[in-house]
């Protein structure tokens, strides 16, 4: 007797009743069908980009995309290997200006700073660099190295990708090194380890594959930045000399300016570089989020 | 007595052994805090660059350097209006589209996605952050703006021309694709990886009790999102939105590709423009004396706007963490 339908509802007329609740039913169906549509034009989007790069990228890659220079303007025929070999010298250079300052950076926040007014102003701060847009730092890597020195070289290139990878290595190396439980540095310490050794070799070592990763995504955010590389290596269509003075040819700067050329060989070399930067950017955070969630 | 010069040199050894690792120590504290210290001299350095730079363009044109819309290399003189209105109005079409189109994204993710389709689709919206600025201004020269002009430019032009408002604002003169309204849409799918992460990552730590109490009680998912999460989540949503506008404010290439770049300002938003990080890439390599000043001036209009925006969202995002 007492599961029957409350009285209040069994004295509503039918019709009410049904109307309310198919009301609420709509909204509910039209939220979950707009969420639902919304994610997917998100993921299409994404295909479509990547779509595109590979029927437009495939036709343009040719062995001489990876063996020949760039062309110059009206020339036919060349390829990408200047441009190529220069990013990988400006991202390497990036990533070995950006690790030990990011990774002992990140390690003061984790295991010094604990707590301190000034690890929480820094970690702010970083946050703040870590969004904060790219073409300012290479405004300031012009103005701070460029104009002083006198021209634009590869170094002013690799400090400008450096500054950008900064901000991502320390955000990470501080959120693997929390991950690291309290009593493996208590038992390194109770050994009479100094907190040095404790830090570099029991939670260092803990955390690696988490600080591998934060060193691979910062790889993957400096490797297709194009506007800081405009203001300091600029771009040019020969061999980059071994000192890396004056322009150093690469590829996210020579897309920029073969994309809208009104050459064929140009557009299609874009295309080409387009593709192998993309894909090897994609494939380097997917295999960083792969070690991220292997290590958590 | 030789016994005891042994037991007095026992200690000693240790000590001898502790002063290079005590070295060490130190060297290694200290390196780590200079590092720590560092991330504020760059942004220390990044602010003084940017003042000391433009500041002959702020002494010769003062304030009327923001509102002139002057942009004129052979007489030396510069005004930043065009490219300020431009920044604000991309970055705010941005915000228009991409916020729902993330809110949607982080709610699907959360409360409607099949478990096994949660992982994929979660991995490939952050990828969407993964690709390249510039490969989203080819995207969007080549394939969209082309689709742009010939199916929305061309026909809207056609049915709005004459009408009050609607006929200035959306009317295309010269419907070639590249303008405002481009570059806001193409900005829209860059911050949205941003904003629907931290958005979802929000709604996951909501205690599921809640939700649970409200389905309970008959709530459908729409009025547990608009009741209960939404509620729950609150300041943070907005901070994550100020992060995304910190991101769509500053983006350089991909605008660079599709804004048209005109130094003129135009009421409508189907017309070309430009924005501040766009002016900044294209005038560059080519500008001299004053008009590099300028630029650097320019830059430092962008960094305070971006500065102020990204710590209302650090401060908003954190807030919330700590629930």
């Amino acid at each position: 007797m007492s599961l029957t339908t409350p009285s209040t509802v069994r004295q509503l007329e039918p019709a009410v009743w049904g109307r309310v609740r198919q009301s609420r039913r709509a909204a509910d169906r039209v939220m979950k069908v707009t969420a639902a549509g919304f994610t997917f034009l998100a993921i299409f989007v994404l295909f479509w980009i990547l779509g595109m790069l590979v029927v437009k990228g495939l036709g343009g890659l040719s062995v001489a995309t990876f063996t020949q220079i760039t062309p110059g303007p009206g020339s036919t025929g060349g390829g990408l290997a200047n441009a190529m070999l220069g990013s990988l010298v400006l991202t390497f250079l990036g990533i070995v200006v950006a690790t030990p300052i990011g990774v002992l950076a990140g390690t003061y926040l984790a295991e010094y700073g604990k707590g301190s007014k000034l690890a929480d102003l820094i970690r702010f701060i970083n946050d703040i660099l870590l969004s904060a847009p790219s073409i300012l730092i290479g405004l300031f890597v012009y103005v701070i190295m460029v104009q002083p020195l006198g021209g634009y070289s590869g170094w002013a290139g690799g400090v400008a990708l450096g500054i950008i990878a900064i901000p991502v290595i320390v955000r990470t190396t501080e959120d693997m090194l929390r991950l690291v439980p309290g009593p493996l540095r208590e038992a390194g310490s109770a050994l009479g380890a100094p907190t040095s050794i404790v830090i570099t070799s029991i939670t260092w070592r803990a955390a690696k594959a988490g600080m591998v990763t934060g060193i691979l995504l910062a790889l993957a955010r400096i490797a297709g930045e194009t506007a800081p590389l405009i203001f300091t290596a600029l771009n040019n269509n020969f061999w980059f000399s071994p000192t890396l003075q004056g322009g150093v040819s690469n590829l996210p700067v020579t897309i920029y300016q073969f994309a809208s050329a009104p050459y064929e060989n140009w557009q299609q070399l874009a295309w080409a570089g387009s593709l192998i930067i993309t894909m090897s950017i994609l494939l380097l955070s997917i295999i960083a989020r792969r070690i991220v969630r292997g290590a958590k | 007595m030789a016994a005891v010069t042994d037991q007095m040199s026992i200690p000693a050894a240790p000590a001898q052994r502790k002063t290079p690792k005590g070295t060490f120590d130190l060297i290694f504290r200290n390196a780590s805090f200079f590092s720590a210290l560092f991330v504020l001299v760059l942004l220390a350095g990044i602010m003084l660059s940017m003042v000391i730079g433009g500041w002959p363009v702020f002494r010769e044109f003062g304030l009327s350097f923001l509102t002139s819309s002057q942009w004129d290399t052979i007489n030396d003189k510069y005004g930043a209006w065009p490219a300020i209105v431009g920044t604000l109005s991309t970055a705010l079409i941005a915000l228009s589209i991409g916020v729902p189109l993330s809110l949607g994204i982080a709610v699907y993710l959360t409360q409607l996605a099949p478990p096994w389709f949660k992982q994929p689709v979660s991995t490939a919206i952050e990828l969407l952050a993964a690709v390249p600025s510039i490969i989203y201004g080819m995207w969007g020269l080549f394939v969209f703006v082309p689709l742009f002009a010939a199916y929305v430019q061309i026909p809207l032009s056609n049915i709005i021309e004459g009408m009050p408002i609607v006929g200035t604002i959306l009317y295309s003169r010269s419907p070639s694709g590249l303008g405002i309204l481009t570059a806001g849409i193409i900005l829209a799918f860059m911050i949205i990886p941003f904003i629907a992460s931290i958005v979802r990552d929000m709604l996951d730590q909501i205690p599921s009790v809640l939700r649970e109490s409200a389905y309970g009680i008959g709530a459908t998912t729409w009025e547990v999102v608009r009741h209960v999460l939404v509620p729950q989540a609150g300041v943070s949503i907005i901070g994550a939105i100020m992060l995304g506008l910190g991101r769509a404010l500053g983006e350089t290439m991909a605008v660079t590709f599709v804004v048209g770049n005109a130094n003129r300002l135009s009421a409508s938003i189907m017309d070309p423009g430009s924005t501040i990080a766009s002016r900044i890439a294209n005038e560059f390599n080519e500008a001299l004396g004053l008009q590099l000043n300028a630029l650097i001036a320019l830059g430092c209009i962008l960094f305070f706007v971006t500065f102020v925006v990204l710590v209302i969202a650090r401060i908003l995002v954190a807030r919330v963490k700590a629930f």
